[in-house]
Parts: C-alpha cells; sequence; structure tokens
C-alpha cells in the first residue's frame, strides 16, 4: 500500500538519504534502527512527504503523492515527532484542533472514544480538562499519539516516540498503538524508530537496518535483535 | 500670513544646538562624541543631498524624473524593511521591496488620481514626492515588523505547524495562526497613531504645512487624508509581505520549509 522509491535527500553535497527504496504492507509492523545520524529521522520524514527530496518519489495506493494530494495522504499516513508539539491549551481542545481541518472534516470529535482510549492508559476525564502545559513528556507524548490515532490514519511513522520516556509511559505508548495497529476490519501499518532491540521485539515484525543514509539489509525478522548504536 | 525664509545662518544657529547633546555626553562620560558628531553631519549632509536631487527633479518637472526618484525611494524602504528583521530567508529582499512598490503605489495612485484629482500634472513633484514619501515611511514600518514577526512565530512554533501538516493541514492551515499574527503585528503601530493623532502629537506633514502659512483647517484635511492613505499601504504592504513569506517558506508540495529561515 506505500511504497518509496529511490529517494534521496542531499544537505551540502552530503547524500543523508541515498537512494532508498521501502514498501510497507498492510498489517506490517516495521522497526527501523540504526546508529544516530544514519538517517532515519530524515526517511521517516521524507516517507511522510515532508521534506523535499531531489530523488524519488513516494506512492500510495498506487499513486505518487504530490501536490493537492499531499494533505489527504498526510490524513492517512501520520508522522509523529519524538518530541510532542502541543498547542498550550487544554487536552480536549488539543485532541479536537485537527477536526477543524479541511482533510479531516469527515470526521467528528469523539469523547467517549478518547475516554475509552484513557482508560486503557489509566487516565479518566479529569486528563482532559488539563492543560497542555502541565503535562509531563510522557502524557503529553500519550495526547499527542491519542490526537493522531483518533484519526484512524491507516499508517503511522512514529520517530522514537518513547526516547525520553520512563518505562511506564514507553508501555502506555506501545499500548495504544498496537491496540490501534490490531483494530480489525481495517487496513494498518507501522514504521517505528527506535534504538531499543527489547522494543523493536516487542513492536515489530519486521525490522530494517539504516546506516549512512541507505537501508543496508533487507527487512528481517523481529526476533533477529536489532542492534544498538 | 507670512512664510520665513531661513538662512544658512539660522540652520547655523539650529546646528549649534548639538552642542547641548554634547555638554551632556562629557558630563555624563557616555563617550558619545563621535557619534553625536557623525549624525549632526550626515543630518545636514543627507537632507542638503536630497534637497539637491529634489530641487533638481522639481526643475525637471518631468513623469520619469518623478517616477525615476519615487523608484529609489521604494527599493530603499524595501531593503530597509528588511533590514530590521531578524530572520530572513532566500528572496526576503525582493519580497519586501514588491511589497513596499505594489502597496505605495496602488494607494499613491488612488490618492493623486482620485483624491487630489485637481493637481495638474498628475505627476507634480510637489505633491507626489512627499505624498509617497510619508506612505513609504510608514508601510516600511508595517512591513518590517509583519515580516520580522512571522520569521519569529514560524521558529517559535515550528514543531506545532508541522504536528498540523502531519495531520492532513493544508500549508494555509498549518500558517493560518502565523499569517494572522503577523499581519496584526505590522497594523498595530498606524492604528496606534491614528488612536492619538491631533492629542498625543501633531503629525510632521501638519506642522510643517502650519509653518508655511496653510489654514490650519486645510492642514487637517491633508493630514486625515494621508493617515487613512497611510494605513491603506501599511495594511497592503504588510499582507503582501507576509503571503510573499509564506508562499516561500510553504512550497505547494505543503512542506514547511524551515530550514530557509536564518537568523540575521
Amino acid at each position: 500500500m506505500f511504497e518509496a522509491i529511490q529517494i534521496r535527500r542531499t544537505i551540502a553535497g552530503r547524500h543523508l538519504l541515498d537512494d532508498v527504496s521501502l514498501s510497507i504492507q498492510n498489517r506490517e509492523r516495521l522497526a527501523i534502527v540504526g546508529p544516530t545520524g544514519s538517517g532515519k529521522t530524515l526517511l521517516l520524514r521524507a516517507l511522510a512527504w515532508l521534506d523535499p527530496l531531489e530523488h524519488g518519489e513516494i506512492r500510495w495506493q498506487g499513486t505518487t503523492v504530490q501536490g493537492n494530494s499531499v494533505p489527504a495522504f498526510r490524513s492517512q499516513v501520520m508522522y509523529l515527532h519524538q518530541r510532542p508539539a502541543l498547542m498550550e491549551t487544554t487536552v480536549e481542545e488539543s485532541l479536537r484542533r485537527p477536526f477543524t481541518l479541511r482533510s479531516q472534516q469527515h470526521r467528528s470529535f469523539s469523547r467517549d472514544r478518547i475516554l475509552e482510549l484513557l482508560k486503557q492508559v489509566h487516565h479518566d476525564a479529569t486528563f482532559l480538562e488539563r492543560s497542555t502545559r502541565d503535562l509531563s513528556g510522557g502524557e503529553a507524548q500519550i495526547v499527542a499519539l491519542l490526537r493522531a490515532i483518533q484519526l484512524e490514519p491507516t499508517l503511522l511513522l512514529l520517530d522514537e516516540p518513547t526516547a525520553a520516556l520512563d518505562d511506564a509511559s514507553t508501555r502506555s505508548i506501545e499500548q495504544l498503538v498496537l491496540g490501534w495497529h490490531d483494530a480489525p476490519h481495517a487496513d494498518r501499518a507501522l514504521v517505528w524508530v527506535s534504538h531499543n532491540s527489547q522494543q523493536v521485539a516487542r513492536i515489530a515484525n519486521q525490522v530494517a537496518y539504516m546506516r549512512d543514509g541507505r537501508l543496508t539489509e533487507q527487512p528481517g525478522a523481529a526476533d533477529d535483535p536489532a542492534e544498538q548504536p | 500670513m507670512k512664510y520665513v525664509e531661513l538662512t544658512l545662518v539660522d540652520v547655523g544657529l539650529a546646528a549649534g544646538l548639538i552642542i547641548v547633546n554634547s555638554v551632556i555626553s562629557i558630563v555624563l562620560g557616555l563617550k558619545l562624541g563621535r557619534s553625536l558628531l557623525l549624525a549632526s553631519i550626515r543630518t545636514i549632509l543627507q537632507l542638503l543631498l536630497i534637497g539637491m536631487i529634489l530641487d533638481s527633479v522639481f526643475a525637471i518637472d518631468r513623469w520619469y524624473a518623478v517616477a525615476g526618484l519615487l523608484l529609489v525611494m521604494t527599493i530603499t524602504a524595501g531593503v530597509a524593511a528588511v533590514g530590521r528583521t531578524e530572520r530572513r530567508y532566500p528572496g526576503v529582499y525582493f519580497d519586501s521591496i514588491v511589497a513596499i512598490w505594489a502597496s505605495s503605489w496602488i494607494v499613491a495612485a488612488y490618492a493623486m488620481l482620485a483624491i487630489m484629482r485637481e493637481v495638474e500634472p498628475w505627476y507634480q513633484p510637489q505633491y507626489a514626492i512627499p505624498l509617497v514619501g510619508m506612505i513609504l515611511g510608514n508601510a516600511l514600518n508595517g512591513i518590517s515588523l509583519g515580516l520580522n514577526r512571522l520569521g519569529e512565530q514560524l521558529t517559535t512554533h515550528r514543531d506545532q505547524v508541522e504536528a498540523l501538516l502531519t495531520m492532513g493541514a493544508t500549508r494555509g492551515e498549518a500558517a493560518r495562526d502565523s499569517i494572522r499574527q503577523a499581519v496584526q503585528t505590522g497594523m498595530v503601530p498606524i492604528i496606534n497613531s491614528m488612536m492619538v493623532v491631533g492629542i498625543v502629537s501633531l503629525p510632521g506633514m501638519m506642522t510643517g504645512q502650519l509653518l508655511s502659512g496653510v489654514s490650519p483647517m486645510q492642514a487637517v484635511r491633508y493630514q486625515i487624508v494621508i493617515m487613512f492613505v497611510i494605513a491603506a499601504a501599511t495594511a497592503l504592504g504588510t499582507v503582501g509581505v507576509v503571503l510573499l513569506g509564506y508562499r516561500r517558506l510553504f512550497n505547494e508540495q505543503h512542506q514547511f520549509r524551515s530550514d530557509l529561515l536564518s537568523r540575521s
């Protein structure tokens, strides 16, 4: 359902992404591992079509992503930053914000659905009234994740979403993501950049290795532990 | 009313007032002597120079001479507007010059052709040059503040802008808040001026007209016209430059080119 074909990103004459090709199928949970500076974040951003590329194309459901089709594409293929970016408002307002976007107007905010998801990570309705300014890093990331998955994307691109979080928050994030992924009767896939081999084993069914802007090996089995940087 | 002409001796007497500044600088040890000297020389030279240029443009009295001078003033204003911004992007000078040129000249044309329609010929330098000069001075301020705020907003809220894009926002939706803030910031000074004009200060043009013997009510009418003309040009210029900046920083692929923004 998703294909990146020979994508290349060059900054100051250096190929930070060097003709990377990648395809993702329905139900795939792909972990991308590799040392710091190997181009994992740039790759994920490129997959979400957030940065201009020197070469290559992104194909979604068989069609090249470009121009006016980009917002609709991104409403299906969502990138989640390592650092959650929330407006200074209440959690509920922050969760309602994406429904004002044109590409999301066919959807509507469901408080019940959010409360159900919050319950899974041990929060109740009072959480919705809190100011985003007062949230811990883990809580902010939960809000950013909920904001994305309530929109029912088909493909999630997660850029080390638990890198700075404690164990409990990490498990909550993983639980929410896998819960979203395993929803029946829906096309779902995810790409998760991680430095943590145990996490890779927990969440991925495919692993790809990134080095010097290249995917150095074809995705293998998840039980092949990722190398630590 | 009699108009009193100033001689060079009179000007020299005024220039002598710089002694006040010099004494303050020496007494308080401000070490501003050099700057004061330079500022005084520049004030005299720059004004004498523009006086000579205006004299020749008035003497030539042709549309192309007026347009040529106005073009130089416009480009200078466009460059100066960028000079006060903290974050810049490739093409910012072009955008600033285009915005200040289009807004000032369109509004000035309206003023000359529709409001002051009795001026013959329409490009008469006595009217066109001061009018455009005043418009440029104020539009420059709005453009500069608007551009600066746009860069600052987009830098500070970069992650939030991108977060909106990642959820399917169009580039317009992602930039809307920053654009609004920037335009608002650019328009605040002229709105403030309009609020207090005549109460806190007598504007320069009105003062000048009073000094040259024009009746107060005529001077006031001119000032009212000029305030609205300036407000319109500032609004157009600010919106223009902010939208041009937005088009450069958000491409047609709905990508935010934050990498193009750099500190000046």
